[in-house]
């Protein structure tokens, strides 16, 4: 069993730069300059996953991003950390789009590239976090979908055995291929990149897609074909006037149970006491 | 436009109904209150044996109106079936908004009935309003929570929006009020459905104490925590308060906690009267999960550590010191009072 994979990655600004990101009250845009650009966290364990797969059964991996040309960074990185080809889906005409029109210019570009057995994402992306494009991408490919997925297995040659991370459980499902899931952190813990992988990625193939090669309804991308849009933008004030406690260890916690009964707080005991 | 009214799709869970039904039932008629809207606010609940305690608990939480849609293929989230059967609902009827939990069913299930129908989601409101054409402005988080922007769907119908639990906090509770109940009928979609996927079942984690999301005091430790033995610690003082353990995302990964403890964006909102934050820097990512607590207390040994800006007590100091003197400052007290 051969298995074509593919494996879609966002492009994402470094979320450990997020405290300093600022917005331009003016023109009401973010501004996220000298943030720098990586693989969003969990789409290497996505990627991670098919690498393993390939390893296990055989197969094909290649990584998809729908971004501007400086995606392409990423793209080598996933083919240093394994992946055999990369695509990276960029056109003017792909800009503002939600994850409507995202999924649909993903689909396409799948669409383009091949018959994919299965194809894989992170749940969320770390600077967006709707968790919406790989739900809507099944829907364009036409294919069912698991999101959440914290482990999977074959079951048959057609048929994978999933665990999905619900709230405060787990829950189990069957799932036929073609298929897309969205796993969370927990699956696997991503390779590091190696000199080899990386001297390796440089000869591999890196194709850019604009609209005319993916063969896109001009209605359906970008913003136009976005049914929602945004409008104002704002950086919410959470700043507390904070009082300090000081003094030696014993007498900040003195100090402190002192406050904690003043909010009301009282030890467990007691409190169960009082209701009898 | 034809499309009326808006709708809460309620979820069932093993012990009732999910609190975010109810609070997403609040916020619906607010809002139609805002909006001076008509049509009754109405609430949509999948599942299995939806019997009268269901509907009694969506009349008391606000509902105006009930569908239930009660099926043994219900008893569990499938993505496929419950988009199938929303969708045929949705087309009938013609509601104007949706709101449902970001719960994970309702994360997963929002973007698939939005893709279906073709419309726009938007995805973990913080909050939402009606603007002066009567059009959903969601407020949705971005950068981890860090930038607020508010998303519209002006052209298309209805408009999706998913809230997380905990987020809008507020639940209303009237009593002995009547709606009509409605049970919709899906033999015809189930015989034509032929879903690719399906649950085997569900297993729950084990939960000790206090909920997270329902306790009045909660500690919560960061990597800064640096040990299992001094979590252990954090634990006992959460027992000795009566509160609740959350945390970060470091300790998952060493192993100290469990993924139900997280509080943060990808974790759980919380709003306790007191949160006790131990050796967390302050990301953007935990704060958008604890910045409603009522009192925040910090303990950091870095004075410059982010989480003082938000914090209402700041201590600069080693968690690994303070924390056996609070718990037995707290148990010696506890004795004073008992005798
Ligand atoms: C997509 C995405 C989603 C995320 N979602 C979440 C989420 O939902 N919730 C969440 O919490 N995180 C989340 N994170 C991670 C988040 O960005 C931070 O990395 C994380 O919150 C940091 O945890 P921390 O404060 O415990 O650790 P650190 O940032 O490492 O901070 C440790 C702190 O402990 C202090 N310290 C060290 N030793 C001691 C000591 N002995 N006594 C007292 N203080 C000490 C240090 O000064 C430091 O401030 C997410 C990240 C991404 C990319
Ligand atoms: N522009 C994109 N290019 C490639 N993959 C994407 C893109 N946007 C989202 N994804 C995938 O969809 C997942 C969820 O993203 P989101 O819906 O933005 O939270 C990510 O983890 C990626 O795997």
């Amino acid at each position: 069993m051969k298995l074509n994979i593919a494996v879609c990655i966002k492009s994402v600004p470094d979320p450990e730069w997020y405290e300093k990101i600022t917005i331009d009250i003016k023109t009401k845009t973010i501004t996220r300059k000298g943030i720098p650009s990586i693989i969003n966290p969990v789409d290497k364990n996505a990627l991670e996953a098919a690498l393993q797969l390939k390893e296990q059964f055989g197969g094909k991996v290649t990584v998809v991003c729908m971004a501007p040309p400086g995606a392409t960074n990423e793209l080598y990185e996933a083919m240093a950390m394994g992946a055999d080809e990369a695509a990276l889906l960029s056109d003017l005409a792909f800009a503002g789009a939600d994850t409507l029109a995202t999924s649909y210019t993903l689909a396409q570009g799948l669409n383009k590239l091949g018959k994919f057995d299965l194809v894989l994402t992170g749940t969320e992306s770390a600077d967006g976090a709707t968790a919406q494009v790989p739900a809507q991408l099944a829907e364009w490919l036409k294919i069912p979908h698991l999101w959440n997925v914290k482990e999977f297995t074959f079951a048959t040659e057609q048929e994978l055995h999933a665990k999905v991370k619900m709230d405060d459980a787990v829950g189990e499902y069957v799932i036929q291929l073609p298929a897309l899931l969205a796993v969370s952190r927990e699956i696997n813990k991503p390779r590091y990149t190696t000199a080899m992988g990386v001297m390796k990625a440089r000869k591999k193939t890196l194709t850019i897609l604009n609209k005319n090669d993916i063969d896109v309804n001009k209605s359906l991308i970008g913003q136009v074909g976005s049914p929602t849009w945004s409008g104002d933008i704002s950086i919410p004030s959470l700043a507390r006037k904070g009082q300090e406690l000081i003094g030696t260890p014993e007498e900040i916690a003195t100090q402190l149970i002192a406050k904690l009964r003043a909010a009301g707080i009282n030890p467990a005991k007691r409190r169960e006491g009082d209701g009898k | 436009m034809t499309h009326q009214g808006i709708w809460v799709v309620a979820e069932q869970t093993v012990s009732g109904i999910s609190r975010v039904s109810f609070e997403l039932l609040a916020k619906a008629r607010e809002l139609k209150e805002q909006g001076g809207l008509q049509a009754p606010v109405t609430a949509v609940l999948l599942g299995e044996n939806l019997d009268d305690y269901y509907s009694a608990k969506l009349m008391e939480a606000g509902a105006e109106a009930i569908i239930l849609v009660d099926h043994p293929v219900l008893r569990y989230f499938q993505n496929e079936t419950y988009a199938a059967v929303l969708k045929s609902l949705v087309e009938e009827r013609q509601p104007s908004i949706i709101l449902m939990g970001a719960t994970a069913a309702g994360s997963d299930l929002a973007p698939t009935l939005g893709a279906k129908l073709h419309t726009g989601v938007s995805a973990h409101c913080v909050d939402m309003r009606l603007n002066e054409e009567g059009h959903l402005v969601a407020v949705v988080p971005a950068f981890g929570g860090k930038v607020l922007g508010d998303i519209l769907c002006t052209n298309f119908r209805p408009q999706i929006a998913t809230v997380r639990p905990g987020i809008l906090g507020k639940v209303i509770c009237f009593m002995h009020k009547q709606c009509p109940v409605e049970r919709f009928d899906i033999a015809d979609i189930l015989a034509q459905d032929q879903s690719r996927v399906k649950a085997l079942g569900i297993t729950y984690e084990e939960m000790k104490g206090v909920p997270l999301e329902e306790a009045e005091i909660v500690v919560a430790g960061g990597f800064g925590i640096e040990s299992k033995e001094i979590w252990q610690q954090l634990e006992t003082l959460a027992a000795v308060l009566g509160g609740a353990v959350g945390c970060t995302r470091p300790p998952l990964d060493e192993g100290w906690a469990k993924e139900s403890q997280m509080i943060g964006t990808s974790g759980k909102s919380i709003r306790p009267k007191v949160y006790i934050g131990m050796g967390i820097s302050g990301a953007t990512h935990h704060i958008c999960g604890m910045k409603d607590a009522g009192l925040v207390i910090s303990i950091n040994k870095d004075e410059k550590s982010p989480i003082f800006d938000v914090s209402d007590i700041r201590i600069t100091a080693d968690a690994a010191t303070i924390l056996p003197l609070l718990i037995e400052g707290l148990q010696k007290n506890e004795d004073d009072v008992i005798c």
